[in-house]
C-alpha cells in the first residue's frame, strides 16, 4: 500500500521553492519539466523539513511570485514522465476531503486512474486563484472549471495520439491514461509518452476563473466512473502516522518565535511598556509595538511565552464600557435602536391574517455569541528574506491573505505569497487571518522569519465570533389548524462584521488605529426553507454593541453563517405551531410543502418532501403530536425534527434525546440526517462531513457560549468555554443520502454545496426533541444542564 | 539552560534547555517531532498527549526534567514499517476531518486499549473524555476504537506495548 502517494510531490515543491531551488513556476518557464520527476518518499520529505531547520538550508528565492494564469492549461495539470498527473487547484481543504474529491472529478475527466494522480492546493504562486475555501462551494462552483480543464487536457492528449497513429480521434479509446486504437488495442500510447514532462501550451477561455474552459465538454454523469466511489482520503494516513508537515511545523533557519500581548480590557490604550521587565530574560530579542498592537520576540517558543507573560505594561481603560455583560446581552439587544434595518420581505397581509386567526402564537428565541474557537490557536510563519514575504498559513483563504498582506505591508502583490498548509480548522473567518498579518508585520519589522502563535486564552477570547441573535416570531393558525400567517423578526449583534483578510478590519490593523470609513453594516438572516405560507413577513435588523473597534466580540463568518441561529428559531417555532394545532411535526411540515416538478420553487418543495420523508422513514417516525403525554421516571426521551434548504441542498434531521429530569442533563442518543446535495462525489467522505457538521451544531446546542463582563471576555479556555465531549456523542448516527431527484437517471444532475446545510437544523431538532420528551420549550441556547434544570423546574 | 537526556521512541536524546521547559516544546522544536501538538498549554484538550511508560501524559504541562520514563509519540507507534492497529483502524474508519486533534485521540485510545483491551461503550466515552476535537469526529473515533477492540476479541492482532521495551 502506498500510504503517502500524493504528499511528497506537493511538499517537495513547497520545499524546493522555499529553498530557492527549482520551483514549479521555474519549471513552467522552462520546457522539459524535469524537476517534477520526483522520487521522494514520505520519510524523505519529512527529513527534508527537519534538515531545513537543523542545517540552515537557504531561505526562499528572490521571487517575484506572479499569479498562475488560469487561462493556461499548464497552470492546472501536469502529466509526469511516469504517466501520473498532478492537479493544481486554488482551493483548500478544511478536513472534509475536498482534495480527494477534486482528484476524483479531474481524474474522471482526464481518464486516468485515481491512484495515478495527486493534487496541490491553495498556494498562491503555484495554484490558480479560486479563492480558497468557503461557502461550501468547492464542488458546486469550483469543481466545474476543474472538470472542464481536465476534459480539455484529455481532448489534447487524444488529438496528439491521433496524430501519432495517423487516424481520426473517433477511432481511439482511452483508459487509465493509455490511448489505444479501438480496433486494435495493441496499438497504444501512454499520456506520458505523448506529453510527459512537457508543457501543453494550450490557451483556455473564460473571463473569470469560474468560467475557465477549453473546447472539450465534460462527461455526462452516467459516464463518470470515479465520481460516486469512495476512495479513501489521501490526507488521512499522514495525519495518523505523524508524518504530515502542518503549518505549525515549518521551520526556517534563523526563525524566531513571537507572542502577542492583548489589551486586558477591550478598547484599552497602551500607555507604556517597560522593556526592562523582560530584556534580561533568556532568548529575548525584541519588543515590537505599534499603536495598541504589542508583541514580544524571542529565540525559543517557551521563552516568548514567558516574556509575553512577564512584560510590564500600562493600559488606559476606555471611558465607555465596551459591552454589556453576557447576562444582559439579550435585554440590551432588544432595547437599543438598530444600526442597520433591511427592507422586510412580505407576502400577503400577515397583520390582517393574524387578526383573523383562531390561534395566535408568539415566541422569542435567543442565541449568544459563539466562537470559532480553533482547537489549535491561530498561527503563521512569515519569511521576509530576499525582499519577499512568504506566509505559511492554514488560513482557508490563502489568496485573500496574500492580497491583504501585500496591501497592509505596502509591498507589491507579486512579492508576497501564501503557502497554504494543513492546520486546525474552525470553519469561517477565523483568527488565522489575523495571525497571518501579525506574523508578516513582525517579520518585516525585525527582518527575520517569525513564527507567531496565539495562546489558548487569546484564541478563545479574541477569535472572531458567530453572531448573537434575538428573535421574535408570531404565527396564526386557522380553525383547521392550518398555518395562515407568520411574522419573523430577527435582530443580530453583527454591526461591523469583519471580512476575510480585509485590511482595515484585521485585528492588528484595528489595534494600530486603522478604521473603515464606515463600519460594515452586518446582516441578519431569514429562514431558509420552502414552506408555503400565504401571509408572511420577515424583518431583519442589526444592532451594535457600544464598542465596534478593537473588540473581542467582533463577528466574522462562522460555518453556515447565521444558519444555525435562524433555523433554531424558525424550526422551533414551526414545531410550536404544530403542537398548538395538535398535529404531528412531520405531517405539519409536509402540509406546508406541495411539490411539483414544473417550476423551480415546486421542484425545491418536491425535493424537500422527499428528504423529510426519508428522514422519518429512516428513523421509524411514529406519527403523533408532541409532546409525549406520558412521562415517567428520571430519564425521559423524545424525538424532534427540523429541516432546511440552502442554495440547492436539502437537509432534514431528527434527534432522539434523553433528558435527566433530576440533573437537566441532555444526551442526544441518536441522530438521523437525510441529505440531498444532488450528485455525490465521494459518499463516504460526505457521510463523515455530515456527521461532524451535525455534531458541531450539537456542540453549539449544548455547550458553547461566549461569556463576558463589561470589559473583557471571561470564557477563555476549555473549562470556562466548554465544547462537545466524547461523552456527548450519539450512540447512533444514520445518514441517508437521498438525491431526491424526481427525475431519476438524469444525466446532468449537478453537485450542490453539501457541508454547511447540515449545520442549520440540528439545534431546532434537539430543542423539539426536548419538548417532545419533557413538554418544556427551550428558547435559548446553549442547553447546559443548569439551564435545562431551571426551565424544567419553572414549568412544574 | 541545562542538559537533559530523554528516551524518545527508543532513542536517547540529549537537549540543552531550561529545566522548566514543558516537554512539548522540546519534542516539537528540539527533536523535530510533529505528532504532539500545542492546543491549550493547560492540559485540557489532549493535543500534546504522549505516552510515558505507557501512561497517556499531557506534554504541555510536563516539565522536561520530569519526563524521565520511556516516551512514545505518535511517530513511535508504528513498528517495522507497520502502522499500529489503532492507527490502521483510524485509516480504515476514515476518522479525521482536519486531523489536528488526532494525535490526542490516537494516543489516548492507545493507552486506553492497553489498559482495557475490550472496553464497553461507556468505558470508551469515559476513557476518551479528555481528548477534545473541534471537528467533532467523536462518533468515528469511538467506532475506530471498537474496531480495534473487536479485532482483538475475534482473535485478531493484539494491541501490544509497542515500542516500550
Amino acid at each position: 500500500m502506498t500510504l503517502f502517494s500524493s504528499i511528497p510531490r506537493a511538499l517537495k515543491e513547497a520545499l524546493e521553492s522555499r529553498n530557492g531551488g527549482a520551483s514549479r513556476r521555474d519549471f513552467l518557464k522552462t520546457s522539459g519539466l524535469i524537476v517534477v520527476s520526483f522520487g521522494v518518499t514520505a520519510s524523505d520529505a519529512g527529513s527534508l523539513v527537519l534538515a531545513t531547520g537543523a542545517e540552515g538550508v537557504e531561505q526562499q528565492g528572490t521571487g517575484p511570485y506572479p499569479d498562475p494564469d488560469f487561462r493556461q492549461l499548464d497552470s492546472w495539470i501536469v502529466i509526469h514522465r511516469d504517466n501520473t498527473a498532478t492537479f493544481y487547484v486554488g482551493k483548500t481543504d478544511c478536513g472534509q476531503g475536498t482534495g480527494t474529491a477534486f482528484r476524483q472529478m479531474m481524474a474522471d475527466e482526464l481518464d486516468i486512474g485515481y491512484d495515478s494522480t495527486s493534487v496541490v492546493m491553495g498556494s498562491t504562486d503555484v495554484t490558480p486563484d479560486q479563492g480558497g475555501s468557503g461557502g461550501s462551494d468547492a464542488i458546486q462552483t469550483d469543481g466545474w472549471p476543474m472538470r472542464r480543464v481536465a476534459a480539455e487536457a484529455r481532448r489534447i492528449l487524444l488529438a496528439l495520439a491521433a496524430d501519432r497513429f495517423g487516424v481520426a480521434v473517433d477511432l481511439l479509446s482511452v483508459n487509465e491514461a493509455v490511448v489505444s486504437m479501438t480496433s486494435d488495442r495493441s496499438r497504444k500510447v501512454t499520456y506520458a509518452e505523448l506529453i510527459g514532462g512537457q508543457r501543453f501550451d494550450v490557451n483556455l477561455r473564460g473571463r473569470t476563473v469560474n468560467e475557465t474552459m477549453g473546447v472539450a465538454t465534460v462527461k455526462p454523469v452516467d459516464a463518470l466512473r470515479i465520481v460516486g466511489q469512495s476512495p479513501m482520503r489521501f490526507d488521512i494516513p499522514p495525519k495518523v502516522d505523524g508524518s504530515l508537515v502542518w503549518a505549525v511545523d515549518v521551520t526556517l533557519p534563523g526563525m524566531v518565535h513571537a507572542r502577542n500581548i492583548k489589551p486586558p480590557v477591550a478598547g484599552a490604550k497602551l500607555r507604556t511598556v517597560d522593556e526592562s521587565s523582560v530584556e534580561n530574560l533568556p532568548g529575548f530579542i525584541q519588543v515590537v509595538r505599534k499603536g495598541n498592537y504589542l508583541a514580544v520576540v524571542c529565540d525559543r517558543e517557551e521563552q516568548a511565552i514567558t516574556a509575553a507573560r512577564r512584560l510590564k505594561t500600562d493600559w488606559e481603560k476606555p471611558e465607555v464600557a465596551p459591552f454589556p455583560t453576557s447576562d444582559k446581552l439579550f435585554s440590551y439587544m432588544r432595547s437599543v435602536a438598530p444600526m442597520s434595518k433591511f427592507e422586510p420581505e412580505a407576502v400577503g397581509d400577515p397583520e390582517a391574517a393574524l387578526a383573523e386567526a383562531t390561534t395566535v402564537l408568539k415566541a422569542d428565541y435567543d442565541v449568544p455569541f459563539q466562537g470559532h474557537t480553533a482547537f489549535g490557536p491561530a498561527h503563521a510563519l512569515a519569511d521576509p528574506s530576499n525582499g519577499q514575504m512568504t506566509i505559511y498559513s492554514n488560513d482557508m483563504k490563502a489568496y485573500g491573505m496574500r492580497t491583504g498582506i501585500a496591501e497592509f505591508l505596502e509591498m507589491p502583490r507579486d512579492q508576497v505569497r501564501v503557502v497554504w498548509m494543513e492546520g486546525p480548522q474552525a470553519y469561517g473567518r477565523t483568527a488565522a487571518d489575523d495571525a497571518g498579518f501579525e506574523a508578516a508585520f513582525l517579520a518585516k519589522e525585525i527582518g527575520r522569519p517569525v513564527r507567531l502563535q496565539w495562546m489558548r486564552d487569546e484564541e478563545t477570547a479574541w477569535d472572531t465570533k458567530g453572531t448573537a441573535f434575538t428573535f421574535s416570531l408570531r404565527g396564526g393558525l386557522d380553525s383547521q389548524g392550518q398555518l395562515v400567517a407568520l411574522e419573523y423578526n430577527a435582530q443580530a449583534a453583527d454591526y461591523n462584521h469583519v471580512g476575510y483578510n480585509e485590511v482595515p478590519t484585521v485585528l492588528i490593523s484595528q489595534l494600530m488605529g486603522t478604521r473603515l470609513a464606515k463600519p460594515n453594516n452586518g446582516r441578519a438572516a431569514t429562514p431558509s426553507e420552502m414552506y408555503v405560507i400565504p401571509n408572511r413577513r420577515e424583518a431583519t435588523q442589526v444592532v451594535s454593541l457600544p464598542r465596534v473597534w478593537e473588540t473581542p466580540l467582533r463577528t466574522g463568518n462562522l460555518r453556515d453563517p447565521n444558519g444555525p441561529q435562524v433555523t433554531f428559531a424558525s424550526e422551533s417555532f414551526i414545531d410550536e405551531l404544530a403542537a398548538a394545532g395538535n398535529v404531528d411535526p412531520v405531517a405539519f411540515r409536509l402540509g406546508l410543502l406541495t411539490g411539483t416538478t414544473e417550476d423551480d420553487s415546486g421542484f425545491k418543495r418536491a425535493r424537500s418532501i422527499a428528504v423529510i420523508r426519508a428522514a422519518a422513514d429512516a428513523y421509524g417516525w411514529d406519527s403523533r403530536p408532541s409532546p409525549k403525554t406520558r412521562r415517567t421516571g428520571t430519564v425521559v426521551s423524545g424525538r424532534g425534527i427540523a429541516y432546511a434548504f440552502r442554495s440547492q441542498t436539502v437537509v432534514a434531521e431528527i434527534a432522539e434525546v434523553e433528558v435527566n429530569r433530576d440533573t437537566g442533563h441532555v444526551w442526544v442518543k441518536r441522530l438521523v440526517c437525510a441529505h440531498d446535495c444532488g450528485l455525490v462525489i465521494n459518499p463516504e467522505g460526505l457521510r463523515r462531513t455530515i456527521e461532524c457538521g451535525m455534531l458541531h451544531s450539537l456542540s453549539r446546542t449544548l455547550h458553547e457560549e461566549v461569556q463576558f463582563d463589561t470589559e473583557k471576555v471571561t470564557s477563555v479556555d476549555w473549562r470556562s468555554h466548554p465544547s462537545l465531549l466524547h461523552s456527548d456523542a450519539p450512540a447512533v448516527i444514520d445518514v441517508v443520502l437521498v438525491n431526491g431527484d424526481p427525475n431519476p437517471g438524469r444525466s446532468d444532475l449537478p453537485p450542490y454545496g453539501a457541508g454547511e446545510t447540515v449545520c442549520k437544523p440540528l439545534i431546532a431538532a434537539v430543542a423539539n426533541a426536548i419538548f417532545d420528551a419533557t413538554g418544556v420549550r427551550l428558547r435559548r441556547i446553549p442547553f447546559r444542564k443548569e439551564r435545562v434544570l431551571a426551565e424544567l423546574k419553572a414549568a412544574v | 539552560m541545562s542538559k537533559v537526556t530523554l528516551h524518545v521512541n527508543g532513542a536517547e536524546e540529549t537537549v540543552d534547555v531550561s529545566p522548566v521547559t514543558p516537554l512539548l516544546y522540546v519534542l516539537r522544536n528540539d527533536l523535530g517531532l510533529r505528532g504532539p501538538k500545542f492546543g491549550c498549554g493547560l492540559g485540557q484538550c489532549g493535543a500534546c498527549t504522549v505516552l510515558i511508560d505507557g501512561v497517556a501524559t499531557r506534554s504541555c504541562v510536563t516539565r522536561v526534567t520530569r519526563a524521565q520514563g520511556k516516551i512514545i509519540t505518535l511517530e513511535g507507534l508504528a513498528k517495522d514499517g507497520e502502522l499500529h492497529p489503532v492507527q490502521q483502524a483510524w485509516i480504515d474508519e476514515q476518522v479525521p476531518q482536519c486531523g489536528f486533534c488526532q494525535n490526542g485521540q490516537i494516543m489516548t485510545a492507545k493507552a486506553l486499549l492497553d489498559q482495557n483491551p475490550n472496553p464497553t461503550d461507556a468505558e470508551i466515552r469515559e476513557g476518551m473524555s479528555g481528548a477534545l476535537c473541534r471537528c467533532m469526529t467523536y462518533y468515528r473515533v469511538q467506532a475506530a476504537i471498537k474496531r480495534v477492540a473487536g479485532s482483538m476479541a475475534s482473535g485478531g492482532q493484539a494491541v501490544e506495548q509497542e515500542g516500550v521495551e
